[in-house]
């Protein structure tokens, strides 16, 4: 019941057909790498992915992760083999600069690689996600000694990265943290502090990790503006590559979770004994920013999180479907017991899922696609690019983390009672997926940055500029005879979001609170909105493959964007008055009356 | 050492597989990947090509529509090239005739040592074509191999039966079928997919190898497929309640599969 199959068919459409991977391969960079060789390389992975790392979620959920008295980590059986194995296969070097070993793939490779590994096992794949966050920091921050040094053990995977920001007082607000960094005077520091939630702050699969952790130097201004970034290996490295002195960090305790439980969250001591030696990662002060190119590597994956789960979750509940009998379905003998797949309302369970995982799929990948081509783009084209995946960050972890978390609801759904049994194992995926709506940035500050910093982009018209590709799009709709009725909801919906973003830029001046009280609803309009509008691209597309379509793929891909278009769409038409509602009736109650 | 492993590509087994009621025979027009018990043989071939530390292995396979994306993971794995053997005259040829054509592919080449398959495919199961290759080839034949070693000109196989296994000794060259599960296949790595492409593969014709139309596909076919028959439906199970001693039912249960 637990198998995963990795749908490689409707990656690749995506793909094509919606990210454009053949414009974002025509550039240089990417000079001898065509279409065949990402289908092989992702044929494989899927493979991998299936056969290797998908057998041990279970494992990972029935097993958390168990702190030892001396500190050590242990992961759940199988974590370690599946690991030394991906290790030796080389696939987390695909994306990155061959000068470090790196496959110098485009990025879209990398999220669909990551897709297969999370929906495989969300837990395992937090590791090499990390790993990859750290790496992409490292690239653009880090000095030429340190690249030489970490990279190249970073990218097989045989070291892996790590992230620490948070600290028990500094959460959401991490200008509030108070770790600290003392210069030692031979170039390296001595970082001294407590770290929260540091995921596989602390394991048994690699010899080394490489902390990126963020303190604060003697006199640095308050807020975030007084924060650097420093690197911290448990390990230091020796100057012919070998493994010297434990550094002085510990792990001193690991989080008791609702889900993930595969995956280590540790709390990080950092200098009980004097001080863990570190490296200054960029300029003093610059830590937030070097983090940012972490973070926002990093949002996107936490995005793709909510498709990858989902749609793992969706192959077991129809599975269930086809196989659980109940009830005389419509049209059925009488007598007789039907799969429930037969049933109305569990077609639409299936249904919903079934859309919204090609609606997601396409939104994280052509958000990929907008950064491969604001890389390899020039000027104002690559600007161009580069405020498309701005704008698509948000909207991809917010609105994704948030659908996946509904969608592996409506999985245990159909389930019915054994739903809510562990031993199905549906479960696991529900209670999994719930934390991707709250770390890298809570879905509510998701929501913040789309109206504080991406809406106001260009006063507001790269949103617009979006919008005008909606309605092309729908225009296009409407004139197909079986998508017309998706044609129209399509522009309806983009009239209703156009309304609500320019209350939003007109309103949010005189009050802050005008634009944070619209944020959420605004997110999920906005973000559907798009979804809406590449679903079209998609739809029409397929339509182009009608006459070569032996086992009816392509057809299916219309019917089911044409059921969000119809029965999805028309939801976030609605939020317009929980947008431009104000934050009036949020405040109209006194905390008092609120309990 | 140099090792010729016969490879079939074939429907994703995952994918319900759909037989043609024309022609009785299952349908291939589908996008086709590396049959797993294929696997086996070239990771054995592998090993022992790494084991002698000179040679290669060299792939050879018979496919419609010029298949190769099972070969490519094949390739990817570690094997250096291919023949993929692919014409439309081929459509409907019997395991005689895809043996005979394989086997004219392997004697194309020089040098070859060892002849590897696996025991039966995973789609057609006849497992006849291992042996038949042999007799073509004029070869000596084992089956059901479940080791290797080759030690000089020769080769020590453990070959696998009901009991346990026969010490089997064998000049070169010869042909071995292996049974699935006796080593571990490696997953190909990214770097050995990307050196894949590069890997030649030679395309060959029936007429290429010898061959003319009458002598292959439905034509030259001496085996008649003369019906097919849907598997009967799963029945429902007999449930034992256990009053304490059901244990007893058990085993008479196995008892009666003649399993214990």
């Amino acid at each position: 019941m637990d198998e995963y199959r990795p749908p490689l068919t409707d990656i690749l459409f995506v793909l094509r057909e919606v990210a454009g991977l053949d414009e974002v391969l025509a550039a240089p960079a990417f000079e001898g790498i065509d279409d065949d060789s990402v289908e092989m390389v992702l044929t494989e992975v899927g493979r991998f992915m299936a056969e290797v790392v998908a057998p041990t979620n279970r494992a990972g959920d029935q097993h958390p992760t168990v702190r030892n008295p001396d500190g050590t980590v242990t992961t759940a059986p199988g974590f370690k083999a599946a690991y030394d194995q991906y290790v030796a296969s080389g696939f987390g070097a695909v994306p990155f600069d061959p000068r470090w070993g790196g496959g110098g793939f485009p990025w879209i490779s990398a999220i669909a690689i990551q897709e297969l590994m999370t929906s495989a096992n969300m837990a395992f794949a937090l590791c090499p996600l990390l790993t990859q966050g750290a790496i992409d920091a490292l690239e653009h921050h880090g000095s030429e000694e340190q690249k030489d040094v970490y990279l190249p053990k970073m990218l097989t995977g045989e070291w892996t990265g790590t992230m620490n920001l948070t600290e028990p007082q500094a959460g959401s607000d991490v200008g509030a943290l108070t770790s600290k960094a003392e210069p030692v005077g031979d170039g390296s520091w001595k970082i001294t502090g407590q770290k929260i939630f540091i995921t596989y702050g602390e394991q048994d699969l690699t010899e080394n990790i490489v902390h990126l952790v963020l303190a604060r130097t003697p006199g640095a201004a308050p807020g975030t503006r007084g924060i650097s970034m420093f690197l911290v290996p448990k390990f230091l490295v020796n100057a012919d590559g070998s493994l010297g002195q434990r550094n002085d960090v510990t792990c001193v305790s690991i989080e008791h979770k609702l889900g993930i439980h595969g995956s280590p969250t540790c709390v990080l001591s950092y200098g009980d004994n004097g001080g863990a030696i570190g490296w200054l990662i960029g300029e003093e002060g610059d830590g937030m920013r070097n983090m940012f190119t972490m973070m926002n590597n990093a949002r996107l994956s936490v995005g793709l999180q909510g498709l990858a789960v989902a749609e793992r979750a969706y192959q077991q509940a129809l599975a269930y479907a086809q196989e659980r009998r109940q009830g005389t379905a419509v049209g059925a003998e009488r007598g007789t017991s039907s799969p429930i797949i037969d049933h109305a309302d569990v077609r639409r369970l299936l249904m919903t899922q079934r859309a919204w995982i090609d609606a997601m799929r396409c939104l994280v990948y052509a958000n990929a696609a907008a950064i491969d081509r604001s890389k390899t783009l020039a000027g104002a084209e690559a600007e161009a690019a580069r405020e498309v995946a701005e704008l698509y960050t948000p909207l991809s972890k917010g609105l994704c983390t948030d659908v996946g978390n509904e969608m592996t609801s409506l999985a245990v759904q159909i389930h019915g009672g054994m739903g809510f049994v562990e031993e199905t194992g549906i479960a696991q995926h529900y209670r999994d997926i719930r934390i991707a709506a709250i770390y890298e940035g809570t879905n509510g500050i998701q929501a913040a940055d789309l109206v504080g910093r991406k809406l106001p982009m260009r006063g507001g018209a790269v949103v617009g500029e979006q919008l005008d590709l909606v309605d092309a799009v729908a225009a296009q709709l409407a004139a197909t005879e079986d998508l017309k009725g998706f044609g129209q909801q399509l522009e309806a919906a983009s009239a209703a979001t156009r309304r609500a973003t320019q209350w939003v830029l007109t309103n949010a001046p005189t009050n802050p609170n005008n634009a944070l009280a619209a944020s959420s609803p605004y997110l999920r309009m906005l973000g559907t909105v798009v979804c809406g509008g590449l679903l079209g691209r998609a739809a029409l597309a397929a339509g182009a493959h009608a006459d070569a379509d032996p086992n009816g793929f392509y057809a299916a891909k219309r019917v089911s964007a044409r059921f969000f278009g119809e029965q999805i769409l028309p939801l976030a038409t609605a939020l317009e008055p929980a947008v431009t509602a104000g934050p009036d009736d949020l405040f109209a109650l006194t905390p008092a009356q609120l309990g | 050492m140099n090792v010729v492993v016969c490879v079939k590509q074939i429907p994703d087994p995952a994918d319900p597989g759909a037989l043609d009621p024309g022609t009785k025979t299952l349908k291939r027009d589908v996008k086709l990947i590396l049959d797993e018990s294929d696997t086996y043989g070239v990771e054995m071939a592998l090993q022992l090509v790494d084991k002698a530390g000179e040679g290669s292995v060299h792939l050879v396979s018979m496919a419609p529509n010029n298949e190769r994306s099972g070969l490519a993971t094949a390739l990817a794995m570690g094997a250096a090239s291919a023949t993929l053997i692919s014409d439309p005259a081929l459509l409907g040829s019997d395991a005689l005739t895809t043996a005979k054509l394989l086997a004219a592919a392997i004697g194309e080449r020089d040098g070859v040592d060892l002849v590897i398959s696996g025991s039966e495919s995973s789609d057609g199961y006849t497992g006849t074509v291992p042996t038949q290759i042999a007799a073509v080839l004029d070869l000596p034949s084992i089956t059901a191999a479940k080791a290797i070693t080759v030690d000089g000109g020769q080769v020590q196989i453990q070959r696998q039966t009901n009991a346990g296994y026969d010490d089997v000794t064998c000049s070169l060259p010869c042909v071995v079928s292996v049974t699935a599960g006796v080593v571990e296949p490696r997953y190909p790595s990214f770097k050995g997919i990307m050196a894949a492409k590069s890997k030649p593969v030679d395309e060959r014709t029936a007429a290429d190898l010898g061959f003319d139309a009458g002598q292959v596909g439905w034509a030259g076919a001496g085996q008649e497929i003369v019906d097919i028959a849907a598997a009967p439906a799963r029945s429902a199970g007999e449930v034992v309640e256990d009053d304490g001693e059901s244990y007893t039912k058990v085993i008479e249960f196995l008892e009666n599969l003649k399993v214990i």
